[in-house]
């Protein structure tokens, strides 16, 4: 909640969060730390720019140009490759399909002298692989051509920050290159994804590594070699000029070194960094990239027969490549590697296989998504969990229940956190936390996650009890900034947590670790605190945290302090309402000093406080605010401005506090101020004068005289204007004002003031006044208004009905209320008004015909009431002869207007005659818009219902056909509807031919369908008694079809749940077919049949059916042992039914025969059957009890019941 | 649909909360207990029940109705000494 006048920060406000300040301080620390061992380092020498990598590349400088056949092998491994093993071996780069190896050579390494590999390997640019140094090398693929991929590179634009994008090569990576040096060495995706997560433990190693060794990267430390011709790494090198279409301007630097190293692999690091879109069409590529991988010599020698053999490519063979391609072949060496150049070798199945890194972690667990991975790639990693140390095996196993709680299905979650909760205390808080938190700060966490961690969090708290205390402090800093979430289940579920932290931790714990945020410079922290001091008062309760709140509130040391301290109060009376009540004295004693304080904004917090005391007290306490009463009024005469609009906001919501004839008095103070700010040109000020007059006028001692001649005359001047209407928090405070007015003043006396502004000439204002006058007229109806302003009124409307431009509700609304609260009075208008509608009916605007009818539908009742049954008659034909409209939310309103004037009319007197009007309907049922079909049947069962006999039964059979359709419905409304219009109908023109209909319909495939003609024919057959479908249904019955026979049994089912007690007559005539069901192999059979008998049961309660249902019994009970849930379910209920229809005493009987039984299995069902009636008919089974005899332990006898007398 | 099997699947856990319920394990001693005592309370709660005993044993229904408060204490007797056989 928000108070407008307060120093609340904007939530949206996301740039700053307390959890970045506390980071980016935390930050700077760990900064100078590096600095220091570096030059630490430094001074012992230990730290150098890695100068055999210089000398290596020097060596092989002159061979970038040459055509070599080079051994990739025997090439130095300079460290090159951070995130790689020890020795970036060729296999670890073939993974790569696709890519050039930054250390190739031309020629392949492995199949030296083949020439065929000059051709192109197909490369998609995936994603997480596109490194700006493979670019060059395939010309065809650079990132400029592809069309669709480009899209999604600027779309998420995380993770492949260091990536030039598709800028393509020659485009120096942006800010970072042309930037600092620092952040440029830090790029990993969790870096450039979400900066709050520096001080994490950083994913990928890439990411951390260089920024130890910055030698390796000043742009001293690559050679000339490293660059393109004419490449310059300089700032200036990145400008966008360097940049054309085609990428080949030799001006741009080929990203080298480390930085094109480590985009090379995805690694599950740089995995992690991609959307689960990204992954997808990664994922997607690579199959397709190792689909069309060029055939290697393995797999022609398997593909040619025998006697084939590699020839030797022509002595003086150079393959054909344009300048431009050279000049995209340009060696992209890594720092220190050879400047060479070489085809990738082809990439072999397995370890393309192996590069998608397969997102199921061993051991029953569940998948990670993509963003997980950042946080659970340990778990992908398979290790022997005896070979870890402890810790190690904690974290391990912590992972693994988060990883279930987080994404398994509902039964592990439940496990998990079950286990997670118990072994809190064993696990330990840090470990728990350590991977909690950075979880619960995650920015891609759904809302359902964060809900699950948020549990776990509430569960080990209350294990972990005290041991929390030395992470109160961390876990306030991720959750504090829950509670100013936009979202209101965050604020709830941040409210939890730190209430059950501050339940754990103690109140002292509590207070220590927050107090230095309340007087932090940063308002967003003292923000919050003050938000989590509030809950933490309402877990241990506002008395213990009075006296703290005292001395915060007296602070002499800072203002903030003081500000924050009454903050609390606001927040305390904000969340917990009412509660406040026995405190609330202490509570305004404790701020009351603040009114007076020199800082503004103290002053404006303690009166923002007070006005939340008070509305929290409404009505009670006034007694409690006496001692501010007189700094209220002081101040208001003596500040201006924001702090005004606070002290006006505590008295506003005093006033409704107060007796009758103070609030009078102190009304009358206020209003003076309050006029004279009428013209306050402050938007908050307006807002607040707004509220303040509403309270105001409110009040029981405010006399309507006063508000007639003192404030309406203002009131109306400064803002009833057209720039109130225009902003949307102003307008619903004026309306909400106004309306508050008229309630003390009369509906005639504010209408009369605005009525002439529905002919504004702007819309938005004219909808302003609309708007008023409906709801002052809902509320005081229209009795004093005159005839003249009736007349006026009518006038403005039409004129404000007729000119909008955008249809909305609220003209139509507002058209509707004041025609009904006219009624009668309507009849001289209403001719106009038809006037206007047909007219608008006709209109070209399916908006504006769509509107004329739902107006239609809502003055239907008047029209009906000033007894112009012609009119209506005359609108009936012209809806009538728009029933051919093609806009189905047009049509649908047409209908529903239709409907409006079917049912005021009556049937007889309908115009067009129903027997033409339903015939049209018939071909509108087809209609598939949810709107239409609604109305349409909606519709059609009226008439089903009131006037079925003006239509031909055969009309009525073709409307059966079409609502078989409307049966397949997704809304439940519609499926309703036209199950009760077969009722009707059948009704009507007898059930036989709707039955017959209704029993084919058993036939169809979808299920859904079926079920609702049972409940169809259950429906015909309660209306029509079911001695007229009986005979029918049991008949089908005795087709050899599946579905036609649970049909048969549902339709029973739902029939005997209709009618009740009329089941009596018709028990003996079904028990046949029950009797063959239950014996039938078909589960579902036994599992309907079971379902009947329960209804059945419990219709023939009292009615002597004990022989039949005894019977069924027999039947019944052999499904004691069934397992599947539907049917047991079916089982307890047929028992729960006989238990009241045949006494809980046979069915005990039957139940005693296995409670004892050797076989538990067979126990434990007994057991529940037993448990089952035994909760029933507890004392009912009294009597019934078996007869035990005494052993020479126990007396099992009952003797009373031996008493004969 | 799934609501009504998770009450279903719990139906044995919600069975379980009132008193005088059994389960699989449960002994004669104590069906029979809980036998005693819902006749008590039955013959309690019912003033012609209770009329009806004091009549046949020739005392007052004040008396009748503390006897049976009474054996509802153990109206069995002790249970039976626990058989040290794990199934």
């Amino acid at each position: 909640m928000y108070f407008p006048g307060g120093k609340t920060p904007d939530v949206s406000n996301k740039a700053r969060t307390y959890t970045s300040i506390m980071q980016e301080q935390e930050l700077r620390r760990d900064q100078r730390g590096v600095e220091d061992k570096m030059r630490e380092k430094a001074k012992t020498g230990e730290l150098k720019a890695n100068g055999s990598d210089v000398t290596v590349q020097q060596k092989k400088k002159r061979r970038w140009d040459q055509a070599v056949e080079a051994d990739a092998n025997n090439q130095p491994t300079p460290k090159r490759r951070i995130d790689a093993p020890a020795t970036p071996s060729q296999a670890s780069w073939a993974e790569t399909p696709g890519r050039i190896a930054p250390d190739a050579t031309p020629g392949s390494a492995q199949t030296p002298g083949t020439v065929r590999h000059w051709a192109e390997t197909p490369v998609h640019v995936s994603a997480g692989s596109m490194t700006p140094g493979r670019e060059p090398t395939t010309p065809g693929h650079s990132g400029a051509t592809p069309s669709g991929r480009r899209n999604r590179w600027d779309e998420t634009p995380r993770g492949t920050g260091e990536t030039p994008a598709h800028s393509g090569w020659a485009e120096t990576p942006k800010a970072n290159r042309a930037g600092e040096d620092k952040i440029e060495d830090t790029p990993s995706a969790s870096v450039s994804k979400r900066r709050s997560r520096w001080d994490e433990t950083p994913v990928t190693a890439g990411a951390m590594t260089p920024s130890m060794t910055p030698g390796a990267h000043t742009p001293g430390g690559g050679t000339p070699g490293g660059f393109t011709p004419g490449g310059a790494f300089t700032p200036g090198g990145a400008t966008p000029s360097g940049f054309t279409p085609g990428g080949i301007t030799p001006s741009g630097v080929t990203p080298i070194g480390n930085k094109a190293m480590q985009m090379a692999t995805p690694t599950p690091g740089q995995l992690m960094a991609m959307t689960p879109e990204q992954m997808q069409a990664f994922n997607w590529q690579k199959e397709i990239d190792i689909r069309n991988r060029p055939l290697s010599d393995d797999d022609l020698d398997a593909m040619f027969p025998e006697g084939y053999k590699v020839l030797q490519p022509p002595a003086g063979y150079v393959p054909i490549r344009t300048p431009a391609r050279k000049l995209m072949a340009t060696p992209t060496p890594m720092m220190g590697g050879t400047p060479g150049f070489k085809m990738q070798g082809t990439p072999d199945h397995q370890a393309n296989k192996d590069l998608v890194v397969d997102m199921q972690p061993k051991g029953n667990l569940p998948t990670l998504k993509p963003d997980d991975m950042q946080y659970f790639d340990k778990l992908l990693v398979d290790v022997d969990e005896e070979s870890l140390t402890p810790e190690e095996q904690k974290d391990r196993k912590i992972m693994k229940f988060l990883l279930k709680i987080k994404n398994g299905t509902p039964p592990m979650r439940k496990a998990a956190l079950r286990q997670i909760t118990d072994k809190a205390r064993e696990l330990g808080a840090g470990p728990l936390f350590n991977q909690i938190l950075p979880l619960l700060m995650s920015p891609t966490l759904e809302d359902q996650e964060r809900h699950l961690l948020v549990k776990v969090i509430d569960r080990i708290l209350y294990k972990l009890d005290d041991l929390v205390r030395p992470y109160v402090h961390k876990i306030l800093v991720v959750i504090e900034p829950l509670l100013i979430d936009e979202d209101y289940y965050a604020r709830v579920e941040g409210r939890e947590i730190i209430s059950n932290l501050a339940k754990a931790a103690g109140l002292a714990t509590m207070i220590s670790t927050m107090r230095p945020d309340i007087d932090n410079m940063d308002e967003y922290v003292r923000n919050t605190t003050a938000r989590a001091f509030a809950v933490v008062a309402s877990a241990l309760g506002i008395p213990s945290l009075l006296p703290f709140l005292k001395a915060v509130c007296r602070s002499k040391k800072s203002w903030q302090a003081r500000h924050t301290g009454i903050k609390i109060v606001q927040q305390i009376s904000i969340l917990m309402g009412c509660a406040v009540l026995p405190h609330l004295k202490s509570l305004v004693e404790i701020i009351r000093h603040g009114l007076q304080d020199e800082q503004q904004k103290v002053r404006t917090i303690t009166a923002l406080s007070l006005a939340a005391l008070a509305e929290a007290a409404t009505p009670y306490g006034i007694e409690s605010f006496d001692t501010v009463l007189k700094p209220l009024w002081k101040g208001i005469r003596q500040f201006r401005g924001k702090g005004l609009a606070a002290f006006l906001k505590a008295i506003g919501y005093l006033i409704p506090l107060m007796d009758a004839e103070y609030a009078n008095y102190y009304t009358r103070e206020v209003m003076l101020i309050l006029i004279r700010e009428f013209q306050s040109p402050d938007e908050e000020m307006k807002k607040i004068v707004l509220k303040v007059v509403k309270q105001c006028c409110a009040t029981d001692g405010v006399e309507p005289q006063y508000i007639k001649d003192e404030i309406l005359p203002p009131f109306f001047k400064h803002f009833w204007n057209q720039r109130m209407a225009l902003d949307r928090r102003n307008y619903r405070q004026l309306v909400d004002t106004t309306v508050e007015i008229a309630n003390k003043v009369g509906a005639a006396e504010i209408i009369n003031r605005v009525v002439d502004d529905l002919k504004d000439e702007s819309e938005q204002y004219r909808k302003m006044v609309m708007e008023t006058i409906e709801k002052v007229m809902a509320n005081l109806g229209a009795s004093d208004i005159d005839s003249r302003l009736e007349e006026q009124l009518i006038d403005g409307i039409l004129y404000a009905f007729q000119e909008q431009t955008t249809e909305d509700v609220v003209m139509l609304n507002g058209f509707g209320v004041v025609v009904n609260s006219l009624a009668k009075r309507c009849k001289p208008y209403l001719p106009q008004i038809c006037g206007t509608i047909l007219w608008r009916l006709n209109n070209k605007s399916a908006k504006v015909r769509q509107q004329a009818a739902d107006l239609i539908s809502r003055i239907a009742v008047v029209m009906k009431t000033c007894q112009e049954e012609k009119l209506m008659g005359h609108l009936g034909v012209v809806l009538y002869e728009y029933l051919g409209e093609e806009y189905p939310e047009v049509l649908g309103s047409i209908l529903g207007a239709l409907k409006g004037i079917v049912n005021v009319i009556g049937m007889t007197k309908m115009t067009p005659p129903i027997k033409d009007l339903l015939p049209r309907l018939t071909p509108i049922l087809k209609n598939r818009h949810e709107k239409v079909q609604e109305n349409c049947i909606d519709l059609v069962g009226r008439i089903a219902d009131r006037g079925s006999e003006f239509v031909p039964a055969r009309e009525w059979m073709r409307i059966c056909f079409e609502l078989l359709e409307l049966l397949k419905a997704h809304k439940k409304a519609i499926r309703r509807a036209a199950v009760n219009t077969f009722g009707y109908i059948a009704k009507a023109i007898g059930p036989h031919d709707v039955l017959a209909t209704l029993l084919n319909n058993l036939k169809v495939q979808e299920r859904q369908n079926r079920v609702c003609t049972t409940v169809a024919i259950a429906i015909v057959a309660e209306t029509c008694s079911p001695f007229t479908v009986l005979p029918g249904l049991m008949n089908e019955y005795r087709v050899p079809e599946l579905n036609v026979q649970n049909g048969v049994l549902k339709s029973l089912s739902f029939m005997f749940e209709y009618i009740g007690e009329m089941g009596k007559d018709y028990i003996y005539a079904v028990t046949g077919l029950l009797e063959d069901a239950l014996m039938d192999r078909d589960l579902v059979h036994r599992q309907t049949a079971m379902y009947t008998i329960q209804h059945l049961a419990l219709g023939v309660y009292g009615f002597d059916c004990e022989d039949a249902l005894n019977h069924l019994l027999n039947y019944v009970w052999p499904n004691v042992f069934e397992t599947s849930p539907h049917v047991v379910q079916a089982f307890m209920g047929a028992i729960e039914g006989m238990r009241l229809g045949l006494g809980s005493t046979r069915v005990l009987q039957y139940a005693l025969q296995g409670l004892f039984h050797p076989a538990r299995k067979v126990r434990d069902v007994y057991w529940k059957v037993y448990n089952t009636i035994y909760i029933g008919a507890e004392h009912a089974m009294v009597p019934a009890y078996p007869r035990m005899e005494n052993d020479d332990r126990n007396t099992y006898m009952r003797y009373e019941l031996d008493y004969v007398l | 649909m799934n609501d009504r099997y998770n009450i279903h699947s719990q139906l044995e856990h919600l069975q379980s909360k009132y008193i005088g319920t059994g389960h699989s394990d449960t002994t004669k001693w104590e069906w029979v207990t809980n036998q005693h005592r819902d006749s008590h309370s039955l013959f309690i709660a019912q003033h012609d029940m209770l009329s009806y005993f004091a009549l046949s044993e020739n005392e007052s229904r004040a008396r009748i109705k503390f006897n049976f408060l009474e054996r509802m204490i153990q109206p069995c007797g002790p249970p039976p000494e626990r058989m040290d056989t794990d199934d």
